[in-house]
Order: C-alpha cells, then sequence, then structure tokens
C-alpha cells in the first residue's frame, strides 16, 4: 500500500522506537485549577497539622501539669486563738514524715509564708496579727496511703486541712479536654472545608477536561479507567499539597521547639513553657502530622474519585 | 451489523432533525453518507455511535438493541467501533503516537504490548517521522492520519468518519481514501461521511446514502 506523503508540516526531528515518548498522563498536569488545588491542600493541610499538633501539646502539658499537681498534697495548718502554731506544725510534720519519709516532708516556716503573701501584701506585714495558716507539703510516693494520713491528721491535728489537689487536677482536665476538643472541631473544619474545595476543584476539572472524557468514551473507555485517571491527577495533586502543607507545619514545631529552648531563660519563655511546655511534639507527634499530610492526600484521591464516578453516571 | 427502523430523533419539543430511518449496515460494506450542509449527516453519524439515544425507532448494532445497553456494554461495543471525527479530536497534550495508542492504552493494555504494532501503523499512514509531535504542531493533513490511525489501531468492524477529507487538498484526499479502502478489503465496514462528490465519484462500487429533508435514501453502488 502506498503511504499518504508529507503536506507542509512544520519538521521535526524523525522518531526512533527508542526516543519515542509515550506514558504522559491523561488529564494534563499543567492547569490552573491544578495549582489552585495545591495551594488549598497546602494550606488546608498546614491548618490541620498546626490544630492538630497544638492538641497535642496542650493534652501533653495538662498532663505534666496533672502530674505535678498530684505528686504532692498540701497540708494548711489552722491554728485556733489557743493553740501554739509551731507545736501544731511540729506535730503535722511527724504524723506526715510517718507516713510519707523525712525526706518528702517539707513546712513553711513563718518567713517562707511572709515571703509568699510578700507579692501581695507588701514588704512591712506581721503574721501575727493575721489568721495566716502555715504550710506543710508532702511529695507522695506512688503507693502513699492519703486516707490514712487524713485519718491520722483528722485525730491527733484537727486544726489541719490536708488537700490532695485533686480538684485542681479535674479542673485542668476539663480545660484541656475542652481546648482538645475545639481544636480536634477545628481540625474537622478544616478537613470539611477542604473536601469542599476539592469537590469544587474536581468539578471543575472534570468540566476543564470534559473533551478529553468524551474522546475517551468514544475510543472505548471504561467509566473505571476514566476515574482512574482523574485519580491519579487527583491524587498526585493532594501528595504535593499535603507534602508542602505538612512540611511546613513540621517546620513551624521544629522551629518553634528551638524557639523555647532558646528563649527558655527568660521570663516570657518560661511562662510559655509552664503553659505548652517546650512545643516538643516528639516522634509520635510529628509522625501524627506525617499522618495527617498521608490521610489529605488519600482524602484527596477517595474525594475527586467519587465525584468524577457520579459525574460520570450523570453523563449516561 | 447495524439496522436502524423507524428511526427518528428531536432536541427538546423541536420538530424530528431525522425521521422514519430504514436502512441497514452490513459487514465489510463501503458506504458513503451524503447530502447537504446541515441535513443531518453528523448527526446521523452520532445515532450510528450511540452517541445520540433516538426519540423513536430502534437501533440494532451487533445484534444488540441499543435501548437496552448498560453503560458497560455500550463501552464493550464501541471499542468494535472506530471513528474519525471532522474535528479530530485529538488530544493536545499527547504526541501522535500516543493519541493513536490511546484507545489500546484504555483497554488496559501494557505498553510494551502495542508499542510495535503503533509505530507499524504510523509509518503505515505516513507518520513514521512525526512519533513524537503534539497536535499543534501537526498540519491538517497530519492530524487527519492520526484521527484514522487512531480509529484502525483496534481494528474495527465498523469506521464511522466525518468528513476525513474535508481539511485536505484533493491529491491528499485521494491518499486517505486509499486508506479506507484497504481497511474495507481487510473486512471492516466503512461509513465515510462527505459532501464531496469528486471523492464519492472515485468509487463506484460504495452505496451513496444520501441524507435530505430529514430522510435517507440509498443508492447502490455497482459491483466491483
Amino acid at each position: 500500500m502506498t503511504e499518504p506523503g508529507d503536506d507542509g508540516a512544520a519538521p521535526i526531528a524523525p522518531s526512533s522506537e527508542a526516543a519515542v515518548a509515550r506514558g504522559a498522563p491523561l488529564i494534563p498536569r499543567d492547569s490552573i485549577s491544578g495549582s489552585a488545588l495545591v495551594v488549598v491542600v497546602a494550606i488546608m493541610t498546614f491548618l490541620a497539622c498546626l490544630t492538630a499538633g497544638g492538641a497535642l501539646l496542650v493534652a501533653q502539658a495538662s498532663q505534666a501539669w496533672k502530674t505535678d499537681v498530684l505528686s504532692d498534697l498540701t497540708i494548711q495548718v489552722k491554728p485556733g486563738p489557743d493553740d501554739d502554731v509551731d507545736r501544731v506544725v511540729e506535730r503535722v510534720v511527724a504524723i506526715a514524715v510517718r507516713q510519707a519519709g523525712s525526706g518528702a516532708v517539707h513546712a513553711y516556716s513563718a518567713d517562707d509564708s511572709k515571703k509568699l503573701l510578700q507579692p501581695w501584701l507588701g514588704d512591712n506585714i506581721d503574721l501575727a496579727l493575721l489568721p495566716v495558716p502555715r504550710i506543710v507539703v508532702v511529695r507522695l510516693a506512688n503507693d502513699a496511703d492519703i486516707a490514712a494520713l487524713r485519718t491520722s491528721l483528722a485525730r491527733e491535728a484537727p486544726q489541719a486541712d490536708l488537700d490532695d489537689h485533686r480538684v485542681w487536677a479535674s479542673r485542668i482536665s476539663v480545660m484541656a479536654g475542652a481546648i482538645v476538643s475545639l481544636a480536634l472541631a477545628i481540625f474537622l473544619l478544616v478537613i470539611v472545608a477542604m473536601a469542599t474545595a476539592i469537590g469544587f476543584a474536581t468539578r471543575g476539572a472534570v468540566a476543564e477536561n470534559r473533551e478529553i472524557v468524551e474522546v475517551l468514551h468514544f475510543v472505548g473507555a471504561s467509566d473505571r479507567f476514566v476515574a482512574n485517571q482523574f485519580h491519579g491527577h487527583f491524587q498526585r495533586l493532594g501528595f504535593q499539597g499535603a507534602a508542602i502543607g505538612g512540611g511546613a507545619a513540621i517546620a513551624f514545631f521544629l522551629a518553634a521547639a528551638g524557639l523555647s529552648r532558646w528563649s527558655a531563660n527568660s521570663p516570657g519563655g518560661a511562662e510559655l513553657a509552664a503553659l505548652f511546655g517546650s512545643f516538643a511534639l516528639g516522634p509520635g507527634g510529628y509522625f501524627g502530622l506525617l499522618l495527617v499530610a498521608g490521610v489529605v492526600t488519600l482524602l484527596t484521591g477517595i474525594l475527586s474519585r467519587r465525584i468524577v464516578v457520579r459525574h460520570l453516571r450523570a453523563l449516561q | 451489523m447495524l439496522h436502524f427502523e423507524n428511526v427518528g430523533l428531536r432536541y427538546g419539543m423541536g420538530e424530528e432533525v431525522v425521521s422514519d430511518l430504514n436502512f441497514s449496515i452490513a459487514p465489510q460494506t463501503f458506504q458513503f453518507l451524503t447530502g447537504p450542509s446541515g441535513a443531518g449527516k453528523t448527526t446521523l453519524l452520532r445515532l450510528m455511535l450511540l452517541s445520540l439515544r433516538p426519540t423513536r425507532g430502534t437501533i440494532h448494532i451487533f445484534g444488540r438493541d441499543s435501548a437496552t445497553l448498560t453503560k458497560d456494554e455500550l463501552t464493550g461495543l464501541r471499542r468494535r467501533i472506530g471513528v474519525v471525527f471532522q474535528d479530530f479530536r485529538l488530544l493536545d497534550h499527547l504526541t501522535t503516537y500516543e493519541n493513536v495508542a490511546l484507545p489500546l492504552r484504555a483497554l488496559g493494555r501494557a505498553e510494551s504490548s502495542y508499542r510495535a504494532e503503533v509505530m507499524e501503523l504510523l509509518r503505515w499512514v505516513g507518520l513514521g517521522q512525526r512519533m513524537n509531535a503534539i497536535p499543534p504542531v501537526l498540519s491538517g493533513g497530519e492530524k487527519q492520519r492520526a484521527a484514522i490511525a487512531r480509529a484502525l489501531i483496534v481494528r474495527p468492524e465498523l469506521l464511522l468518519a466525518d468528513e476525513p477529507t474535508g481539511n485536505v487538498d484533493p491529491g491528499l484526499a485521494r491518499r486517505l481514501l486509499r486508506l479506507f479502502v484497504e481497511l474495507h478489503r481487510l473486512g471492516t465496514a466503512v461509513v465515510i461521511a462527505t459532501h464531496d462528490l469528486q471523492l464519492m465519484d472515485q468509487l463506484g462500487f460504495a452505496r451513496r446514502m444520501v441524507v435530505g429533508d430529514g430522510r435517507v435514501d440509498i443508492f447502490e453502488g455497482n459491483p466491483e
């Protein structure tokens, strides 16, 4: 058979079998909607990682606060009008040492109490004129019997009032739980917003590539094949966005941890460290951020696939 | 292979653009679909391709009633049909090689299994030196040949071509026509929509289906 001849087309280098280009994606990679989706996914992943990391930091900090607060208890000694406060304190210390050991008990002297009140009452105070309770702090061992200590105090030093800090621990738990719940809600909102953006981008991409979809159908491509093409396309975009957003979030937490360590000795730094710890997420935390980025990538692919499949069904 | 029975089509509540179509296309036949511009040639081709569904009548294709086809069955039938669009419909971001290989890729075949086949066909249609070129740099004739090669690569039982010589000079039109005749001799039923009388006169054996006023008149060709 005679081959048709050339007809004035632009010259191009001859092709050989080895050099022939093949395997290009059927959905073009470079498109405005694709670039916009990468930016949206990157920002949303960053925000999702920030909320997840923040919630993790608060949960870690609250656990540290609770451990700290519950590791010791306070005995307030409120002497009556006729009591010798020092003798009552000695008695309380003796009871506490009997229960918890001598190294674990520290009684605040009158001078210590004065120093504690100094920021509020000023330098020139005479505690003898005020019914200021004396404080004994007991560091607890793991097997400490608080009930026995409470019973002994009630029997031998009724002026003493034991506070095991459980009310504080409970309030810290409630506060931390509220913050974590709020962060979780924000995290879910970010994911929903991202899913919506992916939905819009997918519909835009299908509309933008409608002709490609039509041609694929005419050459005998199944809906599954077409959906696979879009799935791969959006999975790739989702991966790019998630990698950028997740990477930025990891860099943010690493920088915050470094800054926190650097400013640990400054007054502000100490307060921040007291609130949020050292901003150190730890390997588990960073793994969690990578997991968020991975889930975002999968979510992008799965969502876009579902939308494309629904769109193709509607075309029937 | 393809049988139209009392087929009519209207868009919305308008008048029928084609009506009472009754004809068959047998295997290994060659026919021209002709008529004035706007007579409904492209509509008729789209009905044959099942990209339009008739508003009345029945179309049987490869022994199946088109009205009862599921989408997967329709996909299966389309794999037995090659189509050449008037505007080529090549994908601009793919090379000539990738465009021609598209139907095989859509079948899920591995690239290595069809590489030689696609390259041989490209050489056969005279595009052996243009495999890596993308459609925007191809001439009209080259695009036309690439579109034809894409339709032929699956060795279709039925080839539908809409004005396949409409964008090329008469010399190239004759060469392209030889491609279709060769394909017909290899066993494919060919339907070419054209309003080029000179082109039709070159093939006296071909049946002529003349579309006018929404109907089709059929004139059998001379035996070869």
